[in-house]
């Protein structure tokens, strides 16, 4: 197998990394530079706990290979905001929305790219954007409270 | 002031006598020593400032200098908050200002905590008297200290958030100033110290934020999953179907790529080892992989050629709540269908008779109409949404474990006796778990870890990856249930009989309501053996047996012409003033307190709204009362759920907007394994292996609307982690029944296979 360097910028950030160019995005940011808050859920984008974002776009970076990045901008759920004051956390906070919390990292990354897109959805498109991540917990409920008051703190 | 007979709280502070005090350490400290720097410092500093020295009180309390107190949570967090509740009920009897309370996660400590176990919804119900003890016990000593240092009687002082006071001199002193002289006061004893009336609780019953929201919201390592330990390998277990063991492992391709350190076989239990309760494993001897990385090893993985062969019927001691049990482990390769057709075949033939009140064959042989249904549910997989991991660091001298665990004592003899060690040189770290739902009280995953860590003498994390997490066993079981009701010619109910069975356990609860309510009763259950293997699942057998009882209630009383709360409050009512039998295991007043609450907040007396069709069910189980009314519309062929009404006596509400969380996330988890949850076999080898065959409900499949309601009383608090989940499959099959016309028998009830027919 032939190892590749590939130079990334993840939130704001030049990073290098020799690795196998097959290594799907998850396991570069999670095994090689510690960045944990992005989640292996299932491995085969089924459920969102990887999600990132790739450009403006929420990407399952579980799929996603590295050779595949190019120079596009990666965001993850440590590089969303400076102190975790994001509209999306500051409302995920104020609904309280986590129980385990496993998931919810997946969720922030897809209800933020969304909003980014599309700062006043419907909720279809809201259901649209946020059905690809499962939560066992069941939180639902909560996390479409909580991706409506985060946009209209963005309206306001 | 009210006082609480309990010595739990007393011995917390015993037991703390001459143990060095190794816990202060704050927050997320567990990371210090690994790669991913935590921020907790950060973080602590925006929300308080560290004191120079602690008091140490308790197991639980720890005093600063400056009023700061860290209050330490007990019990493993799987996402039920007790990492909040629990030390809110610390900070109440304790009188200090929620604003100035730390939390720590205790790690396995059984020397120092009580019951480090979370599950069956017995965290805040078991842990209620002894934290208030504890808590008042150390307020008791500050009155005390500040008594001394004034030369005034302890009865003339008062405490408020934190503050002692002496109001005829009009003197004051915060906790802070008087810790370090309080810490050695001799401990009071328990009548000494007294408890708080329900009335003047300041944190209890007043929602707080769960303390590790922050965190989750910013990506913060919190999880088993994310740590990354300096010279940590990772490791990757490779198993069998059901029914097989490992024959050969062909390791040639495996074993050079690249990443791959090793590659060999462990027994995790040597087959001659008497289990201790819950070493439930599907697999002893199970191939490994070892590497540098979690993508390298997952490639290793694929490329093993493993030839099986099949187990031969086989047996094992565990031990278990009464004693010693023998556990047959039969040979062959299991298929649902098969199981299907057994389960058939002896749901006709009578069980073992569980209880029987007045004479039912009596009853039914008189009966002018008999109404009987047959329920059946499949296996169901837990996935907990972090796979299943663990940590573990074994040395010659101890084993370091980090694990997601609901019930580190559960194990921990098992790692000593396996690997070798005194148990007490077994140290289990307690991490935030990405769910539990009963999967991990069960601890095989820290007993691979452990042993494999002790083969390639290194730090290890051992990863399943989602296919093993899903195919490796421990699932719910697959169940059946037989409700027959005798009707005399006046339509009057005079006999109820349930049979129930299931593979390997009965689900039937045979002194739950309706007995106790109805003159002649029969509940039988009967099991089969099996090489599946099966474990807790969110409120075990309840899980089924609710929504197999509540379906029938609804057809019952739809069959008598009778509305279904009032047809259930008629039975409720019955059981309260004259109850068949005595050993009922509910209180009839505080169901139908539920059922009341619920038909009120639904607006159940209104008719249905145009297009809307509602169901209602109640169940008992783990000590709370639910009554849920649930409302669908439909959307071509799918149901829409609209609204859900929850009506939930659990006594005491700790944190309230958290109980209303745990309360929506069992509704919307119910509806979810009611409508696509399904495992299924073909000779031995499950059938879903991942998310995009093993449905799971999704974000517009959950109701737009949950409605949470909880009984005011001051009864002493019980769990809600269970309770509102089972009630809601019953709610939505009659739901569904009355949009449909059709009666769902047989979950799951969204499938591609026709649906049976009463």
């Amino acid at each position: 197998m032939i190892m590749e360097t590939f130079t990334l910028k993840i939130n704001g950030t030049t990073k290098s990394i020799e690795v196998d160019p097959t290594t799907p995005m998850l396991w570069v940011l999670r095994d090689h530079f510690n960045m944990v808050g992005t989640k292996f859920g299932c491995g085969i984008a089924q459920c969102g706990a990887c999600t990132v974002h790739l450009g403006d776009n929420a990407v399952r970076s579980c799929q996603l290979p590295i050779s595949a990045v190019g120079d596009q901008d990666i965001t993850t759920i440590e590089g969303l905001s400076e102190n975790g004051d994001h509209p999306v956390q500051k409302a995920w906070l104020e609904i309280d929305v986590p129980q385990c919390g496993y998931c919810q990292a997946g969720q922030i990354m897809t209800a933020s790219a969304l909003l980014k897109k599309n700062p006043n959805p419907s909720d279809e498109e809201i259901e649209g954007a946020m059905n690809g991540n499962i939560c066992r917990c069941g939180t639902y409920t909560r996390i479409k409270k909580a991706v409506k008051m985060a946009a209209n703190s963005e309206l306001s | 002031m009210t006082h609480v007979k309990t010595q739990i709280g007393r011995r917390a502070f015993l037991k703390n006598t001459g143990l060095a005090s190794g816990g202060l350490i704050i927050g997320f400290s567990w990371l210090n020593s690994c790669k991913p720097k935590a921020v907790p410092e950060k973080e602590m500093e925006l929300a308080l400032k560290m004191p120079k020295e602690w008091s140490e009180f308790n197991s639980y309390i720890k005093i600063g200098e400056n009023g700061v107190v860290t209050l330490m949570a007990p019990n493993p967090e799987f996402g039920s908050n007790v990492k909040t509740s629990l030390p809110m009920i610390l900070a109440e009897e304790l009188d200090v200002d929620w604003k100035m309370v730390l939390i720590e996660q205790a790690n396995f400590h059984p020397e120092k905590f009580d019951r480090q176990f979370t599950g069956g919804s017995q965290g805040i119900r078991t842990g209620w008297p002894g934290l208030r003890v504890a808590g008042a016990t150390a307020r008791q000593m500050l009155l005390m200290a500040a008594a001394q240092q004034w030369n005034v009687p302890v009865n003339e002082l008062t405490t408020n958030n934190g503050t002692v006071y002496h109001k005829t001199t009009g003197q004051e002193i915060g906790y802070g100033e008087l810790a370090s002289l309080a810490k050695d006061i001799t401990i009071p004893e328990e009548q000494e110290v007294p408890l708080k009336a329900v009335s003047d609780f300041k944190i209890v019953g007043v929602s707080k934020k769960n303390v590790d929201t922050k965190n989750i919201v910013t990506g913060k390592p919190l999880f088993t999953m994310d740590l990354q330990e300096e010279g940590m390998l990772v490791a990757m277990i490779a198993l069998p179907p059901f029914g097989m063991k490992i024959k050969s492992v062909d390791d040639s391709v495996a074993k050079s790529m690249p990443g791959i350190k090793d590659v060999f076989t462990i027994q995790t239990l040597q087959d001659d080892y008497e289990r201790n309760f819950f070493d439930t494993t599907t697999h002893t001897k199970i191939a490994v992989v070892v590497g540098n990385s979690t993508w390298e090893v997952m490639q290793a993985k694929k490329a093993l050629r493993m030839e099986w062969e099949e187990i031969s019927d086989s047996e094992f001691v565990m031990a278990g709540f009464r004693g010693k049990t023998t556990i047959k482990v039969p040979a062959g390769l299991e298929s649902t269908e098969e199981h299907n057709e057994k389960m058939k075949e002896m749901s006709l033939k009578k069980g073992n008779v569980l209880r029987r009140d007045g004479n039912p064959e009596e009853a039914f042989l008189n009966a002018d109409k008999v109404l009987e249904r047959t329920y059946t549910a499949p296996y169901l997989a837990h996935n907990c949404m972090e796979p299943v991991n663990c940590f573990a660091h074994v040395t010659e001298k101890e084993a370091v474990l980090y694990a997601p665990t609901q019930a580190p004592e559960l194990i921990s003899g098992t790692l000593a006796a396996r690997l070798g060690l005194p148990e007490e040189n077994i140290h289990i770290n307690l991490t935030r778990m990405g769910g539990g739902f009963g999967q991990r009280a069960y601890g095989h995953h820290l007993v691979e870890a452990a042993v494999i860590s002790q083969e390639i003498k290194a730090p290890v994390k051992l990863v399943y990856t989602r296919e093993d997490d899903m195919t490796y066993g421990i699932y719910r079981p697959t169940y059946t249930a037989t409700y027959r009701a005798a009707l005399d010619k006046d339509n009057n109910l005079i006999g109820f009989h349930v049979r129930g069975g299931g593979i390997p356990e009965h689900p039937v609860a045979a002194n739950r309501f309706p007995a106790g309510a109805i003159d002649n009763y029969l509940a039988e259950g009967w099991a089969l053996e099996s090489n599946i293997t099966i474990g807790a699942f969110r409120a075990p057998r309840s899980n089924f047996i609710a929504g197999a009882e509540q379906s029938f209630l609804d057809e019952l009383a739809e069959t008598m012409g009778k509305d279904p709360i009032d047809f259930r409050l008629e039975l409720l009512d019955r059981a309260a003033k004259n109850p068949v039998g005595e050993n009922n295991d509910y209180e009839a007043e505080r169901y139908a307190g539920v059922l009341e609450l619920v038909k009120e907040k639904s607006g159940w007396k209104q008719s249905e709204k145009p297009g809307i069709h509602r169901g209602v069910s109640a169940y008992f189980c783990h000590n709370s009362y639910v009554a849920q009314v649930l409302e669908l519309s439909m959307d071509s062929e799918m149901p829409k759920m609209e609204k859900v009404t929850a009506a939930i006596d659990c006594g005491i509400v700790i944190n309230p907007d958290f109980a209303t969380n745990m309360a929506e996330g069992g509704i919307v988890d119910g509806i979810g394994n009611a409508m696509f949850g399904e495992m299924s076999f073909t000779n031995g080898v499950p059938d879903h292996k991942n998310f995009d065959t093993y449905r799971m409900i999704r974000f517009k499949e959950a109701p737009e609307t949950i409605d949470v309601h909880f009984v005011e009383n001051d009864t002493d608090p019980t769990g809600l982690g269970e309770p509102p989940f089972p009630p809601i499959f019953g709610a939505l099959a009659n739901a569904l029944y009355k949009a449909t016309g059709r009666r769902h028998y047989r979950q799951p009830f969204i499938t591609d296979k026709p649906s049976l027919v009463g």
